[in-house]
């Protein structure tokens, strides 16, 4: 949740997840600015959608119609430099994790991670994850992660939020470590 | 651009300069013949909306000369400007100057030739009194001292102030601009304009211009119907809500001090200011490029008021080095 600048933490409680629809949250991390005016871009056209035809989108329809976006800006003069994740629980297909980048690739994936910290912590998931993981054993291998990222990662990276999205909603997820800092 | 599918229609989100659009408008060709000059030959497709930048759609009205050089820069992105008639050009003669250099200062040897205020320390945090910002008010040009008593606090309203650092001329004329704005916007809604729509506006307009060399590090500050608000806005895009932002290369100085004193309680409005005053004191002691005088400015729920301006020289006394 921390914002940086240069080398000092501007802020340490912004919200970086965006809400798409009940059931959908996209993570939009990269060039200051872009990943604010895209998230809200495709956060707006999503809820058009379920204005104009009474139904939300489901998670796999937002992510390609994200993907596209990226990838027609791509080409243009104004790309959009932000690296992305779009989680969403599909009420017919379960939950699903799209991993999208900046060159506008998508992949549908268990776990995904961007930054510096997916350095360490991908092992991490590749290690503990299984197909039938539990919403308790979920939010221990995200301790994990973070423990791990705590201890080895050069940036004193403070405080951080995680939410859990199931066929009721999104929900915060509290127990973790590091949790979110008043700034 | 906009594109009109089938059955969606897109609000073009790209702010920049080309791009810009306001409204996706589906405008029949027959209308779009009418409204067109007679000499214009370009055929516009049928769902093209009337693409103009930023600066150009607010200030269009006022000033016909000023139009002439708009239209002119358009000229620079031909396939988004509606073809320009010839008999719109510059009279003859010298180009127009708008200042007339400094007699006797150099400028900078590299870097624009206008004041760049990334010297400067600017700040502002939020207590349960209001918000409290203070400034210094050095401007240089390179090691020169260029002045010390520039304004570096810009009102926008009655109940909102803005902070410069950065580009002395950025700053004051984009803010100006959103002061326009969100006093039409309060004309329209009768209601007063929330300082997160203010610093909204702000970084959308100048998000336009990403990458084009503007330089704008502000701290939006105001009390509005939901209490105090304080936002950092910058040229790069970045705009987000905190409870306490410095800026400028004295910022790492007054976050110390600022950081530290927040720690205990800054509950009223005269233990804000004088911890507002110590912060931005210790960070003109420390870095060249601050100094002058200090101001220290509160804005509370009646609105912003002018608490103190103390040259850092008196501090010194008080404060005892």
């Amino acid at each position: 949740m921390t914002v940086a600048l240069n080398v000092i933490f501007l802020c340490l409680d912004h919200d970086k997840m965006f809400k798409m629809s009940e059931k959908i949250l996209l993570l939009c991390v990269g060039e200051p600015g872009d990943t604010v005016q895209f998230a809200e871009y495709i956060q707006k056209n999503v809820q058009l959608y379920k204005m104009r035809n009474g139904y939300e989108l489901s998670p796999t329809a937002a992510a390609n119609f994200t993907r596209r976006n990226l990838a027609d800006y791509l080409r243009s003069r104004t790309p959009y430099h932000v690296n992305l994740l779009l989680a969403g629980y599909d009420d017919h297909e379960g939950p699903a994790l799209y991993y999208m980048d900046y060159l506008a690739a998508l992949a549908k994936a268990p776990f995904a991670a961007h930054g510096y910290g997916a350095f360490l912590t991908l092992s991490i998931l590749d290690r503990y994850y299984k197909p039938g993981i539990t919403r308790e054993e979920a939010v221990e291998l995200l301790k994990k992660c973070l423990e791990e990222l705590q201890k080895r990662f050069i940036l004193n990276l403070t405080s951080f939020n995680a939410r859990f999205i199931d066929k009721e909603g999104i929900h915060e997820v509290d127990n973790i470590p590091l949790t979110k800092v008043e700034s | 651009m906009a594109v009109a599918s089938s059955h969606l229609v897109y609000i073009t989100p790209r702010m920049r300069s080309r791009h810009f659009a306001l409204f996706l408008s589906v405008t029949p060709l027959t209308k779009m013949a009418a409204a067109r000059p007679p000499f214009c030959g370009r055929r516009l497709p049928l769902t093209r909306p009337r693409s103009k930048m930023a600066l150009a759609s607010v200030l269009r009205s006022e000033l016909p000369e000023f139009n002439k050089s708009l239209i002119k820069f358009n000229k620079i992105f031909p396939e988004d400007s509606e073809a320009i008639p010839e008999i719109v050009r510059d009279p003859p003669g010298p180009p127009r100057v708008l200042a007339a250099p400094p007699w006797g200062v150099e400028a900078a040897p590299e870097g624009p030739g206008f004041q760049m205020l990334h010297g400067t320390t600017t700040l502002a945090f939020k207590s349960p009194a209001g918000v409290t910002v203070a400034v210094d008010s050095r401007a240089t040009a390179g090691s020169y001292i260029a002045s010390q008593s520039v304004l570096k606090v810009l009102p926008i309203n009655a109940r909102i102030l803005g902070t410069m650092a950065g580009g002395a001329a950025d700053c004051s004329f984009w803010q100006r601009l959103v002061a326009r704005q969100c006093r039409v916007q309060e004309l329209r809604n009768k209601e007063p304009v929330s300082v997160a729509a203010a610093s909204k506006l702000l970084a959308n307009l100048v998000y336009q211009y990403k990458g084009m060399g503007l330089s704008l590090g502000t701290m939006v500050c105001g009390w509005d119907k939901r209490g105090p608000a304080l936002y950092y806005v910058d040229s790069e895009g970045q705009r987000v809500a905190g409870r306490a932002f410095a800026v400028g290369s004295g910022s790492s100085y007054a976050y110390g001090v600022l950081d530290r004193g927040l720690a205990g309680a800054a509950a009223t409005a005269e233990a804000a200011c004088a911890l507002a005053r110590r912060a931005i004191y210790q960070a003109a002691r420390r870095d060249a490029y601050s100094g002058g005088r200090v101001r220290v400015f509160h804005v509370g729920p009646q609105g912003w008021r002018e608490e103190s301006a103390d040259d850092v020289a008196a501090l010194q006394e008080r404060y005892g080095e």
